[in-house]
Order: C-alpha cells, then sequence, then structure tokens
C-alpha cells in the first residue's frame, strides 16, 4: 500500500503532536487514466489535480460541499444518477467520466435553468461555460418564471443583497452560520422555487442578528452580495475590474493578524477580501477589517 | 452561541402553548421572568441546544392553539429552545400547514388531487367559492385552500377541516359536498362521524378470510389492546424475544420481505446493516407521512390495526438494538393519530413498551411526531432533518441511514406497511410467510369498490385482477396511474402486469407506494398532467437546482400545450424530455428523480397530446 505522511505541526514546548493514521492513497480510473488521490479526496479534487476544468458553483474552497447546484455532475460507472463531483469522495476501484453526454447534458440544462431563473450577469466564469456547452437559457421561453426582477435589499449602509442574482447554494447561510460565523442571522426560509435567504421575518438586516463580518459577501458565488461600494459603481456604471489593483496586508486593529486583500480604484478602497488560504482568516474578516477602511483614505 | 432575539412578545396563550409541551420556562435565559441569579451567570451551551428536535412540536402546539405563528410566538419558541431566530423562520415557513401571518382559527383543506379531481373536485371548490369565497381569502370566521392528497381517495373528493384552540378539533368530510364541508369547516365538532376504517376495506367488509394484513381491520377494536391480544396480537413479539434479534434478522432476511414505501429495498439487509453498526445508540423511524398521491394504506392500517405497527416497531427495534423509536406521521392523518397515541398509551402502561418490555429487560418505547404538510419529509435523510428541527430537506447520500441517520446515529427507517409484514413472518416463519406474501394496493379513481386491497404478491395476481377485484371500471377505461405521481401510466390494453416488482418493471413501470389509479375518459389527461407537476412543484424543497426550477419548467411546459396536439405540442415535449433527463439524473432525492415518469409514461405509453 502506498502511504503519505499526514501533514503536522509540534507546538514548541508542548508534548509531541501525535502523527496520527498516515492516509492512503486512493486508485481509480478517471476518464480512462489510472490517478491516485489520499483518502478523503473528492473526486473534484481529483479532476483539478488531473487538470480538468469542471465548472462550480454552490462549491466553496472554505465549506463543507452542500451539492446543491449540481453543474459538478460526472458519471459514475454503476450508479444509476450522476455524482456531484463537489462532494463524492473517491473510492478505489470506481470508473469515473467527466465529459460523457449525459454529464454535459445535465451541466448543460443546469445553467439554462439557472440562467432562465436567474440574474447571472456577475457570476464569474459562468458566461464561458453556457458558451462551452450550448446552453440555451432563452428556450423556456418569455415567460418562464424567474426570480431576476426581485428588488435588492439596500437596508444598511455596508452591503446589499440582490436576490435577484442568487442562485440558493447556501454559501451565505454555512457561512454566517456553524462552519464559519456562528452568528445565524441568516437561513432558507420558503420552499421550493419560493424560497429565499432571510433573517427572521424577512425583515431588514439591521433589526436581525447581522454582525456584518461581510464573511458571506466573501463566499457568494454570483454578486447577490456584495458590498455597497461595489453596488452603488455598478448602478453608476464606474466599477472596473481591470482598472482594480489588489494589494494584500495585515489588519491594523487587533493583534490577531488577518491578512486583508485591498481592491483599490482610482485610488480608493472599493471592496476588501481576504485570501481564503490564510491560515487565521481562512477568507473570513470581522466588521471591523471587513468595512473599517474609510479613515485610510480620509485625506484631510 | 450568542443569539440575538427579537423583540416581539407571546400573547399569554401562545406562552401557555408552548410551556404545555416544555414546561414553564426555568429562568429569564429561556423565556422566562428575569430574576437577579439570571444576571450572574448565563445558561446556555449544548444541554440548552440540545433540545432542538422540540421545534416542530412547538410550532404544532402554538398553530394547533391559535391557527397561525406569529413573530412573538416565533421568539417564544427559539428562546426555550436556543435557537436562531432565522433558523426557526425557515423551518416554520417550509411547511404547509402551517402559517406566519394571522388567519381564522378554522381552516378547510380541500383536496384538488389526481384521485379527487377525478371524482369532481372541480365542482366542490366552486361550491365553496360561491360560499366562502376565494381559497386564502377569510370569510365568516373560515379560510379555505386547496390540498395536495390527503389521503382519503376511497372516498373522493375529500376535505379536512381543522379549527384551533385548546383542544384542535378536526373533521373529514368525504366524499364532501360544498354545503357539508361548509358545515363541518365551521364547527367541526358538531360535524357527522366519519366513515370506518372497515368502509375502506371492502374485501373485510366481504368477510374474505384469506386476508393477512387486514384481517384485523373491522373485526378487533382497533381501540382496545386486550381485543388485540385475544386476536392473536403480540405474539410475534414473544417470538421475537424467543429466538433473539439476530435470528429476527435472520428470519425477516429470509423471508424475502422488501420495503413497501416506493424503493423496495431488502429489509432483512437493512436491518443487519444497522444492527452492526458499533455507534450507538441506534434509532428506529417508522415512515408514516404517508403522502405520495393516491396513496392511504397506511392510514388504514394506523386507523384500523394501530398496535400492530406498534408491536411490529418493538420488534424492529429489538432486532436492530434501538431503544427509541419515532413514529413520523402526516400531520393531515388526524384519526391515525388518536389512534395511535391510544395504542402507544395502553402498550406503555401494560408493560409492553417502556424499561422493561414483556418483562424481557429490553427497553423500548415510541414518540410520535407529526409532521406538516410537506410530502418531502417522507424522503428517508428528510424525514430525519425534520424530526430534529431542521428544514425537511433531503441530506446528500452517502453516509446512508444505516451508517449515518437520525442525530447521526445508526438508523432504520421503515414505512408502516413494511413493518406489518413482520408479524406474520415471526408468526407464521419465514418460509410459510415467503409463500403466502401479500401486498396493499391502493385503488381509488374510476372503479366500483375503490379501497384498499391485499392480494397474493406474485405472478399470480395481475392488474387485471386487481381491477376486477375492485368492482371493475366504471366507465370506459383509458389508463391506470400505477406507483403514484412518482409512478407512471399504464394503457387498458396492458392490464395483464403482474402485480410484482420484476413484473411491474419489465413493463417498464413500478408498484412504487401500490397506487392503483383507474383512469377513464371523462377525465381530460392533459389536467392529470398539470396537477402531477404542480404537486411536484409545490413538494419541491429548493434545495438543487434540477428540481427546485426544472418542476417550474416542466408545468410551464405542461400549461402551453395544454389544448395542443402533435406538431404544436411537439417542441415542447421535446423541452420537457430534457427537463426530465436533468431531474432524473442530477437532483438530489427520488422527488426530483421521479417528477417527470408520470408525464413521459402519459406521452409515450398513453399517447397524450397526439
Amino acid at each position: 500500500m502506498t502511504t503519505t505522511p499526514e501533514r503536522t505541526r509540534t507546538p514548541q514546548g508542548s508534548a509531541p503532536v501525535s502523527l496520527g493514521l498516515p492516509r492512503r492513497l486512493i486508485e481509480f480510473d478517471l476518464d480512462g487514466d489510472q490517478v491516485r488521490v489520499p483518502e478523503g479526496a473528492t473526486l473534484l479534487d481529483a479532476c483539478r489535480d488531473a487538470g480538468k476544468d469542471i465548472p462550480t458553483l454552490c462549491y466553496g474552497d472554505t465549506l463543507t460541499p452542500k451539492n446543491a447546484c449540481r453543474v459538478c455532475v460526472v458519471e459514475v460507472e454503476g450508479a444509476r444518477t450522476l455524482a456531484p463531483a463537489c462532494s463524492r469522495k473517491a473510492e478505489p476501484g470506481m470508473k469515473v467520466r467527466t465529459d460523457t453526454d449525459r454529464a454535459r447534458h445535465s451541466r448543460k440544462l443546469v445553467l439554462e435553468l439557472l440562467a432562465s431563473s436567474t440574474d447571472l450577469s456577475t457570476t464569474p466564469h459562468v458566461a464561458g461555460w453556457i458558451r462551452e456547452y450550448g446552453a440555451e437559457p432563452d428556450r423556456f421561453g418569455p415567460d418562464a418564471a424567474t426570480v431576476a426582477g426581485r428588488e435588492a435589499k439596500v437596508d444598511n449602509d455596508l452591503y446589499v443583497r440582490d436576490y435577484a442574482k442568487c442562485i440558493m447554494c447556501y454559501k451565505c447561510v454555512d457561512a454566517c452560520g456553524d462552519q464559519w460565523q456562528n452568528t445565524f442571522a441568516i437561513a432558507v426560509a420558503g420552499r421550493g422555487f419560493d424560497n429565499t435567504i432571510a433573517v427572521e421575518h424577512d425583515g431588514p438586516l439591521p433589526d436581525s442578528a447581522c454582525v456584518y463580518c461581510g464573511n458571506c459577501i466573501e463566499v457568494c458565488p454570483t454578486g447577490a452580495l456584495s458590498f455597497k461600494s461595489e453596488y452603488d459603481m455598478r448602478a453608476e456604471g464606474t466599477w472596473d475590474e481591470d482598472a482594480q489593483t489588489e494589494t494584500t496586508t495585515v489588519c491594523a486593529y487587533c493583534g490577531v493578524g488577518c491578512n486583508l486583500t485591498l481592491h483599490v480604484q482610482d485610488n480608493e478602497i472599493v471592496k476588501v477580501s481576504s485570501p481564503h488560504d490564510n491560515p487565521i482568516t481562512r477568507g473570513n474578516l470581522c466588521i471591523k477589517g471587513r468595512f473599517g477602511y474609510q479613515h485610510v483614505q480620509t485625506r484631510e | 452561541m450568542d443569539l440575538k432575539y427579537t423583540d416581539a412578545k407571546p400573547t399569554d396563550d401562545e406562552r401557555a402553548a408552548v410551556d404545555a409541551l416544555l414546561g414553564p420556562a426555568p429562568s429569564g435565559w429561556e423565556g422566562g421572568t428575569r430574576d437577579d441569579l439570571d444576571l450572574r451567570w448565563a445558561k446556555g451551551g449544548h444541554e440548552a441546544r440540545d433540545r432542538r428536535d422540540q421545534l416542530l412540536p412547538a410550532l404544532h402546539a402554538v398553530n394547533d392553539r391559535i391557527g397561525w405563528i406569529s413573530e412573538g410566538a416565533l421568539d417564544y419558541i427559539c428562546r426555550r429552545l436556543t435557537i436562531p431566530p432565522a433558523e426557526a423562520y425557515g423551518v416554520a415557513t417550509f411547511y404547509a400547514m402551517f402559517s406566519l401571518k394571522p388567519r381564522p382559527a378554522k381552516v378547510l383543506h380541500v383536496c384538488t388531487d389526481i384521485a379527487c379531481a377525478a371524482k369532481g373536485s372541480a365542482a366542490l371548490c366552486a361550491g365553496l367559492e360561491d360560499r366562502l369565497g376565494p381559497a386564502g381569502t377569510p370569510k365568516d370566521g373560515v379560510v379555505w385552500q386547496e390540498s395536495p392528497c390527503l389521503g382519503l381517495c376511497e372516498r373522493a373528493p375529500a376535505a379536512l377541516a381543522i379549527q384551533a384552540g385548546d383542544e384542535v378539533a378536526t373533521a373529514v368530510i368525504a366524499p364532501a359536498t360544498a354545503e357539508a364541508a361548509v358545515a363541518a369547516a365551521t364547527a367541526p365538532e358538531t360535524a357527522p362521524p366519519e366513515a370506518t376504517e372497515l368502509e375502506a376495506v371492502p374485501q373485510a367488509q366481504a368477510g374474505d378470510p384469506t386476508l393477512s394484513l387486514l384481517s384485523r381491520i373491522g373485526t378487533v377494536d382497533p381501540t382496545d389492546l386486550d381485543d388485540y391480544r385475544a386476536a392473536g396480537g403480540y405474539t410475534a413479539l414473544r417470538n421475537a424475544f424467543a429466538i433473539g434479534p439476530a435470528a429476527v434478522i435472520r428470519e425477516v432476511t429470509d423471508s424475502g420481505l422488501m420495503g413497501r414505501g416506493g424503493a423496495a429495498f431488502p429489509t432483512g439487509r437493512k436491518w443487519q446493516a444497522t444492527a452492526g453498526q458499533p455507534d450507538a445508540p441506534h434509532y428506529l423511524v417508522c415512515n408514516a407521512d404517508e403522502s405520495e398521491p393516491g396513496t392511504f394504506k397506511d392510514r388504514v392500517l394506523m386507523e384500523g390495526d394501530p398496535f400492530s405497527v406498534i408491536e411490529a416497531m418493538t420488534i424492529a427495534g429489538y432486532a436492530i438494538g434501538a431503544h427509541q423509536g419515532y413514529l413520523y406521521l402526516r400531520g393531515e392523518y388526524p384519526r391515525a393519530l388518536v389512534r395511535l397515541g391510544n395504542a402507544i398509551d395502553q402498550a406503555r402502561a401494560r408493560g409492553l413498551l417502556g424499561d422493561n418490555v414483556l418483562g424481557q429487560g429490553y427497553a423500548f418505547d415510541i414518540e410520535i411526531r407529526r409532521g406538516a404538510g410537506a410530502y418531502i419529509c417522507g424522503e428517508e435523510t428528510a424525514i430525519f432533518n425534520s424530526i430534529e428541527g431542521q428544514r425537511g430537506e433531503p441530506r446528500s447520500k452517502p453516509p446512508f441511514p444505516v451508517e449515518k441517520g437520525l442525530f447521526g446515529k445508526p438508523t432504520v427507517v421503515n414505512n408502516v406497511e413494511t413493518l406489518a409484514n413482520v408479524l406474520p413472518i415471526l408468526t407464521r416463519g419465514a418460509e410459510a410467510y415467503r409463500t403466502g406474501a401479500t401486498k396493499l394496493f391502493c385503488v381509488s379513481g374510476a372503479l366500483g369498490k375503490p379501497g384498499v386491497y391485499e392480494v397474493p404478491f406474485n405472478e399470480s395476481t395481475t392488474l387485471r385482477d386487481l381491477i376486477d377485484l375492485a368492482g371493475g371500471a366504471t366507465g370506459s377505461l383509458r389508463a391506470v396511474l400505477l406507483g403514484g405521481a412518482a409512478g407512471g401510466f399504464v394503457r387498458a390494453d396492458e392490464l395483464d402486469i403482474p402485480l410484482t416488482i420484476e413484473g411491474a418493471r419489465a413493463a417498464g413501470a413500478t408498484l412504487g407506494s401500490g397506487v392503483v389509479l383507474a383512469v377513464d375518459d371523462t377525465v381530460e389527461l392533459p389536467r392529470i398532467l398539470l396537477r402531477i407537476a404542480e404537486f411536484f412543484r409545490d413538494e419541491s424543497c429548493g434545495q438543487c437546482v434540477p428540481c427546485r426550477v426544472g418542476t417550474v419548467r416542466q408545468e410551464e411546459a405542461l400549461h402551453r400545450i395544454a389544448d395542443k396536439t402533435g406538431a404544436d405540442a411537439a417542441a415542447d415535449i421535446a423541452l420537457m424530455r430534457e427537463v426530465g433527463q436533468v431531474m432524473r439524473d442530477a437532483s438530489i432525492c427520488g422527488l426530483g428523480q421521479t417528477a417527470w415518469n408520470a408525464v413521459e409514461t402519459a406521452i409515450d405509453r398513453l399517447g397524450a397530446y397526439e
């Protein structure tokens, strides 16, 4: 059996940390090639290692896969249904096909269903996938039900909830809840096509438990959640990502040492994010790091 | 968890309703009066949060007492159970039987599903509109609303009146006239009693001696444990104790019993896999969330023979090493709730449930959990989330329930009819059972004697036999919906299909939950298909894209072609095929995977829209 050692860390001056069992390597057939991934790796991990481009929307690199969007489905031989690559773990001997007609059909239809029912105008990569898969969202007709007409919720100075762009990926709920922030300000409400992300009684954000950490914005895959600054600039037509620089620095507010990435356009900070691979933040910040940057640009 | 609650206050009635379930609030931390001690330390943590599974019962408590759930009531529930208000709101809005907006205490649910539509639910609704105004609009203290299948198909068209109050009053009106439905909704306490469960079983009325699963319906008092025992009740449990859990599982495995809820998974294998799990405790869940349109067999069993369900659950619990069983009952079954509650109380009082079942040193108890109007909660993992106080959304598999089920522990989920089969297996033995196995079918629609029928579960029974047994078609039979909305149609010239799992499969059909719904040529097929599509759209939990949006697109296409045929309908049929394929291939659970079945078979087998 091939093994690979677990990454370990020994804090200085303390007892050695148990190494645990070495992780086994799982060998399976991916599109006709034998590949090896560490035990516990998902099919998506294996695909990315092998340089295969599988579209994802609800998958988040800092979150437990929810596999709600189904755009990453692949075909596992012997299975009745397709499997979401983002969450299905690799098993020894399984035969996985990522590019079959069936898998491509499902991805194409998922893109069509989403694009016909949601405003994807600010969703990164999606226009390319729609072209690649030959998706035609318009074929459901002009009367196809859509949430794209929902009005944006602008109820505070920091960020905007534009649920016309929401694909119900659950990532904001997970980030707000037990996976990161433990604030539980938002949840999925309603059922079926009428479901939505809401605070209690679908009220305004300032009346809710929200602490404005903005970690929901960090994980939102469609731009449904955005900085008020970005929302306003888009409305004015001045938002220009190509003209922006990104500078990663350390937050000066406290001693934790969170990384901030300042998105700057025309010498103004327009947005703040945090690197997802930063071991302290994993992309998360608090209200000060995320939104407390105005003093930097007070020039008087 | 530092929770922020709202400022809304419950009324005295709302508070009393919740306290009746949970007891008085012990401190200011849990919604009670704040005293000096409360200011000195915080109470919370796991102990406070571990009662999340009381959320659904608490929502029921308020809805039962008041008729709807106000902001103050929801906030009080959150404080009592340490639940974030946003999450409780998300759960409450998931269920169709709850309202978060004011509404009258008297609500009339009117079934408009396939079986009732075939028996005049449209005229019933029109009559209600004349008397009570449009659906959803209160008038004279009553509001009526359309409902998915109420599981009363043998007495279609059906309606269910519920009146909130200190004691909830319910009335079943079936078959319903608008006049009777309005009278019952206005005063459910004084409504005429509903038909006995015997009337749902024509074979029992005729005194058929070959019945096994239905043998006690109408002959044994469903409210009397002594009567049940005198009729052989609790022999199976004694036999189980005599041979031990491993042998019970062996018997069930050897019997060849397969799940009767629709998926037909071998029951013995499920029990074995759970019993062998080192993780503890193990749980048993009886899936009585019978909501598949056209299905009512479990209701008849629970109403007519409730002790058998309790006995069978005890045997299953014993076999898999569980000490707690949950019976998840759909919210629209008031009589089953009363009968089962009574059966559990009597069994407990007589030592047939509790710390020491039958003096054998085995502890087992059963709790009834009521659903609140969500078909999806009958899915085997959604049922866990619903019991746990989460939104009833299906989980991803793997892990499977036998490994991680209810509360993350190894769990067996069995349908009511599946469990009912365990009794004859243990009284007659696996071999004898195997040769004489029977299956229940829910026969409704355009037939002489609709009802639940028990027939031999082998090649000897064909669909035609069953239809003949049920009095034959009343009109010119056009098709039969086999297996429910998630099943499919077969043509009137295909009635020689043997009613076995293999026989149905070979014919490209499925037995599903045992639905046999006869459709004659008086009903417009496109209308039925639209109702099925509406059902799936309404009942989709909304978690995955193929089902959430796909069920909407399917319904839209069916609307477009409702009056079209041939080339005019071809483009939309092609579109539906594509949408159907992604629903079948890529949906998370069986709801989305089967949402296109009935429509597809109507197009391909019946030639709808040709």
